[in-house]
């Protein structure tokens, strides 16, 4: 029941991506019957014109001949327009589905909650967005269409032959059933051959990539010779199983070669004996000969399209565990608050799934305008807290409340509510575009001065301009590899940019010696004088300033107060206090 | 790097790939031969037809039905033989061809040095031994099988036509040049189109990959909208490429199939009056004439394959063409042998003295001196630091130590004498050296501890576990020394390979041990585990130790500090200390780091 179910709802959700493409589809089908039924007729013109001749021919012959030329050239003319026909449109119908499977996989991919990124891996979702994607449009768009053709060909050339000479037909025959049959269980049967090769292939490709990877061992080693040898073992063994299925594949296509060939001399043979006893004329002989011929592959190919139309259902389902997952939805009745207001946790807590809890009873207000700083160890929840305040990990119905301006955040839109909170990530992601592209991407109208300003506040400019190409430097995978440092500020430059009421700086400038820390921390108190800024750090002289210091440990709250009233505590924040300001006292 | 677009090989970087065809010679003629009989078949057998047309049906003469069913029959077992020998051949050809790329393009890497792996990525490198391989293994054979194939038909074909009827021949032939003029139009928009679509396309791979990769900064800046746009525009360039491409197929493949059909209609309209005497001969014509167009698409075809193809052989023969920095002289190659086969019977034994004497250094892709006019003695036994911060450049010397790189001025020397009047493998074999990220190769545990010291006995396999105190790691699992530690020893945590592998290392027991940043990336079990062991482990070697961790290299002979990629600072730790310079600095704050750490655990 259940299978039958998800079953359906793949289908249903193959009818929606085919949204757009099935006109295309069905103009493209149609093409290819009129070709089809061209492609029928030019036999027929042949045996006119033949039998006209054998049969001495009445009338001038330049006119007649001349005539049935002019007939073949407008046929072919149709059934090249058709063709092209056919062409284009099954292209602009695969494409447009393939563009419609990526485009909704990809929008899809960025409204899935951040639980189901953490799950799955990124190779894994690629190869879903790319093979089985292509393994889907093929199975829609070549084999389906392909046996739409071979069944529509096959049955118009039996027709034919049939109605001009039945018994003929049936001797063509006679191999058929034989060549469908074997070409099916061949092909199923050599599906195995091909996952051992593509296994194989896997193995040496991983071998490839170890010693790659390893290559400093490898040296140090020695051990080039002992690589060598083993990579030559796998290339070998490799090498023979596919000379294996050469001789497998080859002996297949020569089988056929004799299938097909047999079906040729029935015809010749058998033709010939029925025109010379009448029941046939030459005409009709030869268009028959063409008919044949016309079936052998696409009767070859039959065998194929159904062995491999399995394969498809596999990728379907694939890209299918992608679209069913619940996306990231807002509440109905959520509006965009005003997001200047104070930020309240109000006894919040939170289990990431199949884990036990992680922030117990959370509690606590910053007024809006203020500076929070937080300190704790790692795993203490602080990142979580930020992840829950920006609805990264949405917060359970009885985990508590966050309000933004006395607005629970579950009523705020989520969009709203993220370009508002400008949040600077601890392992910052910059996008492979120029340095420029990447401050100025979340801004509304980035302005080259409003880029560089940003970027001078986060103490970035100089080292930018001393690149060959500054601005338009290009980083990331294909450009230059900027270090832990200066991608934090790149980060935190592009987040200034965006000019929100809220800031979150989760360890964002740990990577950043203090002078450049403080810097920024002026720079931002400058511009942001309005804001409320959360920083998250373990350095005493980041978080002294703050307005208000939360202390947390295992997910609690432990200590909460200022930097005057926090250092003489006797707490954890006065023994990190004490243990960072004896830096002078330090000896051997 | 990137596609060098424009640039032209000879005949499209075949022949750069001819000595790799060396190996396949004699399966190559018997290929072409076997595919000359095919296409012969292909041509004879319509003329089957044309005699049961002409003597049959003709004449009603049924005579010779026996030999000729026996000559039919033997042509179509003719045909699918040489199919078979043909086809098996081609597939063999294709695979032995890449096989030899594959293993000549592996043993370069095995020669390269450091740079060059520093200068690609490992993506980069392996697109070029893998993949770029089989795409030519796959055209060079498959277009010789057809091209030979085809073109014999084609040619056959021709003649037949004019042993048939000369002038009726050259009517037909008469289409020809306007097909070649129509195929030089198609074939450079194709190739461009082609060139498009393949450049649209890794741009929808990287899009996809940031957009995954990403998806946390991407929700955090509520930038999705713009992503998803963004992605849409190039899957819409896509389509578009796409049908622009498949319009230019169409319409080409269209030419050509009413090329056959016209040449189809001039048979028909002139060459009538055979039909009325010989109507086998007119039937058998046609076929020809139609035959004609197939050849020739596929010439198209192949050319926009070869310009494809040509990308990859530069990209494959570009590989070949790197040369390593770092080579043995032949005189030290011929004393010492080379790394496939060393003349280990003429080797020194090694002492373990290091000096660096006047060493200047840049490395090869940068453009900064980041060592100059160094000086430095390290005797025997000398327990050497070299801290700093992350991305400091602290492996320099290290890498100048095991000949990674050469000095660019200057010599290194090795027990008093130039590193490089010895062989590279020599030198290398006397270093243990344990990195930072640790490497185990696929196989069992004992197959990677027996990496350096292949004779090593079982008591000495768990000595030397015993003193990094891996033993223990051992033990715990399933199958213990023969437990297999998966691709990469991914199946292993990172501590348990880290001791595997510092294990490793003191196996081989060498003269100059270099720890890498060892500890950096195990848990602090692990690492009281490895510190305590570095005492023993440390005594009759000299080791070099690269750490981030200060408070892990106090004990050490000398410390050197480096900052910025060059040495500012050498002493002992005291004295280091008492400088009140980089190092305190250094030491400092990652005393108060360490000092928090340990608070908040």
């Amino acid at each position: 029941m259940k299978k039958k179910d998800s079953a359906k709802r793949t289908l249903a959700l193959l009818w929606r991506f085919l949204d757009g493409a099935k006109r295309y589809f069905l103009v493209s089908v149609i093409c290819a019957g009129v070709t089809a039924l061209a492609d029928m007729i030019q036999p027929q013109i042949i045996r006119v014109a033949v039998d006209w001749l054998v049969g001495g021919g009445a009338g001038d012959p330049g006119r007649v001949l001349g005539g049935l030329a002019l007939a073949v050239v407008a046929v072919a003319a149709v059934q090249v327009l058709s063709q092209y026909g056919f062409r284009v449109f099954e292209t602009k119908a695969s494409e447009t589905l393939v563009k419609t499977m990526r485009d909704q996989l990809y929008a899809q991919i960025q409204r899935l909650p951040l639980s189901w990124h953490m799950k799955n891996k990124t190779g894994d979702i690629i190869q879903r967005c790319t093979s089985d994607i292509d393994t889907t449009k093929n199975f829609l768009s070549e084999q389906l269409t392909s046996v739409f053709r071979i069944v529509l060909l096959l049955g118009l050339s039996i027709g034919f032959m049939v109605s001009m000479h039945p018994l003929l037909t049936l001797i063509a025959l006679i191999p058929t059933p034989v060549t469908i049959l074997y070409s099916f269980l061949f092909h199923r049967k050599v599906h195995e051959g091909f996952l051992e090769c593509d296994e194989n292939e896997g193995k040496l490709s991983a071998l490839a990539q170890e010693d790659l990877t390893g290559v400093r061992v490898v040296r140090a080693f020695g051990r080039e010779r002992a690589e060598i040898q083993r990579f030559q073992k796998q290339n070998d063994h490799y090498t023979s199983i596919w000379e294996k299925m050469a001789k497998v594949l080859s002996r297949f296509w020569s089988i056929c070669d004799i299938l097909s060939g047999v079906q040729v001399m029935l015809v010749v043979v058998f033709g010939a004996y029925f025109c010379v006893y009448g029941s046939l004329e030459e005409g009709g002989y030869i268009a028959f000969i063409s008919y044949n011929a016309m079936m052998i592959w696409p009767i070859r190919q039959l065998g194929r399209m159904i062995s491999e139309m399995s394969k498809a259902g596999v990728s379907i389902g694939r890209v299918a565990q992608i679209m069913e997952p619940d996306v990231e939805r807002d509440d109905p009745d959520a509006w965009d608050a005003p997001m200047d207001g104070d930020i309240s946790f109000q006894h919040v807590r939170f289990a990431y799934e199949n884990a036990p809890e992680m922030l117990h009873d959370i509690h606590f207000t910053m007024k809006a305008g203020t500076t929070l700083g937080i300190l704790g160890g790692t795993g203490s929840g602080k990142t979580t807290l930020m992840m829950l305040l920006d609805k990264l990990y949405p917060l359970a119905e009885d985990g508590g409340r966050i309000t933004i301006g006395g607005t629970d955040i579950r009523k705020i839109r989520t969009a709203h509510l993220r370009r508002n909170i400008g949040m600077v990530l601890q392992e910052p992601f910059l996008f492979s575009r120029t340095i420029g592209e990447n401050i100025g991407i979340a801004a509304r109208e980035p302005d080259p001065d409003a880029v560089r300003a940003a970027a001078e506040a986060a103490a970035l400019d100089e080292t930018i301009r001393s690149f060959a190409s500054g601005y338009e430097t290009m980083v990331g995978e294909r450009g230059v590899t900027l270090s832990g440092g200066q991608k934090q500020r790149a980060a935190i430059a592009r987040t200034l940019l965006t000019d929100t009421p809220i800031l979150v700086f989760d360890d964002s400038l740990s990577a950043v010696d203090t002078q450049t820390d403080a810097k920024i921390r002026q720079a931002i108190a400058q511009r942001f004088g309005k804001a409320s800024v959360i920083l998250i750090s373990h350095r005493i002289t980041t978080l002294s300033a703050a307005d208000k210091i939360i202390v947390l440990d295992r997910g609690r709250i432990v200590e909460e107060g200022t930097h005057e009233e926090l250092k003489g505590s006797g707490g954890l924040y006065q023994r990190i206090y004490e243990a960072q300001s004896g830096r002078k006292e330090v000896g051997p | 790097m990137g596609t060098k677009k424009g640039k032209h090989l000879k005949w499209f970087g075949i022949g750069k790939i001819l000595p790799f065809l060396r190996c396949v010679r004699g399966k190559l003629f018997v290929m072409i031969f076997f595919g000359l009989v095919g296409s012969l078949t292909d041509i004879i057998l319509p003329l089957f037809q044309r005699y049961a047309l002409d003597h049959f049906v003709g004449l009603g003469d049924f005579h010779v039905l026996v030999v000729f069913l026996t000559l039919y029959i033997l042509t179509i077992l003719v045909a699918a033989g040489s199919n078979y020998i043909s086809c098996a051949l081609a597939t063999i050809i294709e695979m032995r061809v890449d096989r030899q790329l594959r293993q000549t393009g592996f043993q370069h890497l095995q020669t390269l040095s450091f740079s060059y792996f520093n200068q690609n990525s490992v993506g980069y490198i392996h697109a070029r031994l893998m993949s770029d391989t089989s795409r030519i293994g796959s055209l060079v054979s498959w277009s010789l099988v057809d091209g030979v194939w085809r073109i014999s038909y084609l040619i056959g074909g021709v003649v037949m036509m004019v042993a048939l009827d000369a002038g009726l021949a050259a009517m037909v032939l008469s289409i020809l040049p306007l097909l070649v003029v129509l195929f030089a139009i198609f074939q450079k928009k194709l190739i461009r189109v082609n060139g498009d679509i393949r450049e649209v396309n890794s741009k929808i791979t990287g899009d996809l990959n940031e957009g995954i990769t990403g998806a946390k900064t991407i929700r955090s800046l509520a930038i999705e909208e713009k992503m998803v746009a963004r992605f849409r525009d190039v899957t819409g360039q896509m389509r578009q490429k796409s049908v622009r491409a498949s319009r230019l197929r169409g319409l080409f493949a269209g030419t050509m199939s009413f090329a056959s059909s016209v040449a189809l209609a001039i048979v028909l309209w002139k060459g009538g009056y055979l039909a009325a005497t010989q109507i086998g001969t007119f039937a058998v014509f046609m076929s020809y004439a139609q035959g004609m167009m197939e050849p020739l698409r596929w010439l198209v075809d192949i050319v926009s394959d070869l310009v494809t193809t040509q990308v990859n052989i530069q990209r494959f023969t570009g590989l070949l063409e790197v040369k390593s920095d770092v080579t043995d002289t032949p005189e030290v190659i011929q004393k010492y042998g080379d790394t496939l086969s060393p003349k280990r019977e003429n080797w020194e034994p090694v002492k373990g003295d290091i000096s660096f004497r006047d060493v200047t250094f840049r490395y090869p892709d940068g453009q900064e001196t980041v060592l100059e006019h160094f000086s430095l003695d390290i005797p025997f036994g000398t327990r050497v630091a070299i801290v700093g911060e992350t991305g400091a450049g602290k492996s320099t010397l290290a890498n100048l130590i095991c000949r990674f790189y050469e000095p660019t001025e200057g010599a290194l020397l090795i027990d008093g004498r130039d590193a490089r009047e010895r062989s590279q493998l020599w030198l290398r074999d006397a270093i243990g050296y344990v990195l930072q990220t640790p490497h185990l190769f696929s196989g069992t545990v004992r197959d990677n501890l027996l990496m350096g010291s292949p004779d090593a006995t079982e008591e000495q396999i768990w000595s030397a576990l015993r003193t990094v105190s891996a033993d223990e790691v051992i033990h715990r699992l399933e199958k213990g020394l023969d437990t297999d530690v998966g691709e990469g020893g991914d199946l292993l945590s990172t501590g348990e390979k880290q001791l595997i592998s510092f294990a490793r290392a003191i196996l081989a027991d060498p003269r100059i041990l270099i720890l890498d940043e060892a500890t950096a990336s195990v848990d602090t079990m692990t690492e009281e585990k490895i510190q305590a062991a570095l005492e023993t482990v440390t005594a009759g070697r000299t080791t070099i130790m690269i750490a981030h961790r200060l408070s892990t290299v106090r004990d050490a002979d000398m410390i050197l500090v480096v900052r910025n990629g060059k040495i500012v600072e050498k002493g002992s730790h005291a004295q280091l200390l008492e400088k009140r310079g980089y190092y305190h600095a250094l030491y400092s704050r990652q005393y108060e780091e360490e000092a928090t750490a340990r608070i908040l655990a």
